[in-house]
């Protein structure tokens, strides 16, 4: 019952494992690389795919993006978990600031939200150009719409327009109004689960691939304007800020050739952002 | 369902044509889990063995905390490293948030318990039918705990693959602390979070697939290997 080879965890063995562990935890950090903190919405479109390489041709830098709703983008830069900040809530973007954890907010581009919906439009608002309205018309018939419900831009944009439209949804929460609290991506994997209207921005909808037979049903009204703004990390805030290569990547998006490749990405043949620095 | 045979083939020319992207990200979530285990072994292994050779007052509030751990859930562990490793952190000055080492922290955390709580239970075992034996020998703890661990290693290798299934499956703790970069720190299951997000069903299931084929792999690897090891040993 008794196995004779004794343990023999030797020297060697601890040594080999030790050398087994330093190669496989080896550092990865580049010298000139910055940390993008924003939304799911431009990474997902693939916006930065196209952006990155042509700045980082330019400058060598590389820039890592950590795509997550536009709240927990503005936590975590406030936290100092990241060089610059591009997301799109335009208030919260100028508290950010104004508490002092960014330096200066920049407008680079906008594009817009859509509503998209079933094809069988329960709340009848195809056709109709007013979004407050379709809103209303959406709570007065008890059409299921499936909200982000994460704090992100789309969900700060949406209970403006709720608001406006006088619909307490927090009452009708888990009824006909549906919180999915997750990323534009799965909000529309769910809505779409569900034949439900949801507020999106454009360029994660044309870029979605799980569309099924859902389409726009409502846009072109102006307060559907969707604003991106950066910001650089407030290096004096939190001192390890690449503020250096921070700053050169917002001034390249800022300047005519980073506009200028804003525009130039498209996606079926559709711009997705429109640059609109000033 | 044709999403079904779309993400087979899709999975199959995906792994055929040894797609570069796809060969990185399959890397870097083997270097990242395989190394959390191993971390998580040379911390639980001693630990449960102690635990389960040993009788002191309070063992049984420790074991039920540390079988109560292993069903830590992902996202909270990430939580809590992100939080530790936060610029806004104790740990911040280290710089390791969005890194694979900051990933490796939080499985390590993750699996920890599950190899210390599997360890005792085999060892306590163990021991309870090598106690007399013991007895009689007069040898130290450490020779105990080294000889029990031994003898028990066949039993351990399984306690190794529990770790390593829970560590490469999870996506809720390092999408938290990787951030899932491009490139960097993006891993098999949080590109098929990723991939789900956009829609991409078919691809987002392929990965899946290609995921569980890895899996699969890496314990026929290791069971052929104690089969062998075995056969050797015991003749």
């Amino acid at each position: 019952m008794f196995n004779s080879s004794m343990p023999n965890l030797s020297k060697y063995s601890v040594l080999s494992m030790l050398a087994l562990l330093s190669v496989l935890v080896h550092p990865v950090r580049a010298a000139e690389t910055i940390i993008l903190q924003s939304t799911t919405s431009t990474a997902n479109s693939g916006l930065y795919d196209h952006l990155l390489p042509i700045f980082k041709s330019a400058t060598g830098i590389s820039v890592n993006v950590v795509a997550v709703g536009t709240g927990q983008a503005i936590k975590n830069a406030s936290n100092g978990d990241g060089d610059v900040l591009l997301v799109h809530a335009k208030a919260a973007e100028e508290e950010f600031v104004a508490a002092g954890f960014g330096v200066e907010r920049y407008d680079v581009m906008y594009n817009d939200f859509v509503v998209v919906g079933p094809p069988e439009d329960p709340a009848r608002i195809i056709g109709l150009d007013n979004v407050i309205e379709a809103f209303s018309q959406i709570a007065n018939s008890f059409s299921v719409f499936v909200s982000r419900g994460d704090n992100s831009g789309t969900h700060k944009k949406e209970m403006e327009l709720w608001s406006a439209a006088k619909v307490d949804v927090a009452a009708a929460s888990g009824t006909w109004y549906r919180e999915s609290g997750s990323g534009m991506g799965s909000t529309l994997n769910v809505a779409i689960g569900m034949e439900a209207y949801v507020l999106t921005d454009r360029a994660t909808w044309i870029s979605f691939k799980n569309k099924s037979n859902f389409r726009v049903v409502l846009e072109g009204d102006a307060r559907l304007y969707n604003q991106y703004g950066v910001i650089l990390v407030n290096p004096e805030r939190h001192d390890h800020v690449n503020a250096t290569a921070g700053k050169a990547f917002i001034e390249w998006l800022l300047s005519k050739g980073g506009q200028e490749a804003i525009s130039a990405y498209t996606l079926n043949k559709k711009q997705l952002f429109f640059p609109n620095a000033r | 369902m044709q999403d079904f045979a779309e993400s087979f083939s899709l999975a199959f020319s995906l792994v055929w044509s040894f797609d570069a992207h796809l060969m990185e990200i399959v890397w870097l979530s083997v270097r990242v889990s395989i190394t959390a285990v191993i971390i998580a072994l040379i911390i639980g292994f001693p630990l449960g063995a102690a635990l389960g050779m040993t009788r002191f007052p309070g063992r049984q509030v420790i074991i039920v905390l540390v079988n109560a751990l292993m069903g830590l859930p992902p996202v909270v562990v990430g939580l809590l490293v992100y939080i530790m490793l936060s610029n806004a952190g104790p740990f911040g000055w280290l710089r390791l948030l969005y890194s694979p080492t900051a990933m490796i922290i939080a499985q390590t955390v993750l699996i920890t318990p599950i190899v210390t709580a599997l360890t005792r239970e085999i060892v306590e075992q163990l021991h309870q039918e090598y106690d007399e034996f013991f007895k009689s020998l007069c040898i130290s703890p450490g020779q105990v705990l080294a000889t029990l661990l031994w003898d028990a290693r066949y039993n351990l290798i399984t306690v190794a693959l529990a770790g390593f299934g829970r560590a490469i499956a999870e996506v809720g703790a390092v999408i938290i602390v990787g951030g899932n970069i491009n490139h960097l720190t993006r891993v098999m299951t949080t590109a098929i979070a990723l991939e789900t997000s956009k829609g991409d069903l078919a691809l987002a299931l392929a990965l899946g697939i290609i995921l569980m084929g890895l899996a699969l792999a890496v314990n026929a690897l290791v069971m052929g290997f104690r089969s062998t090891a075995r056969s050797t040993a015991f003749g």
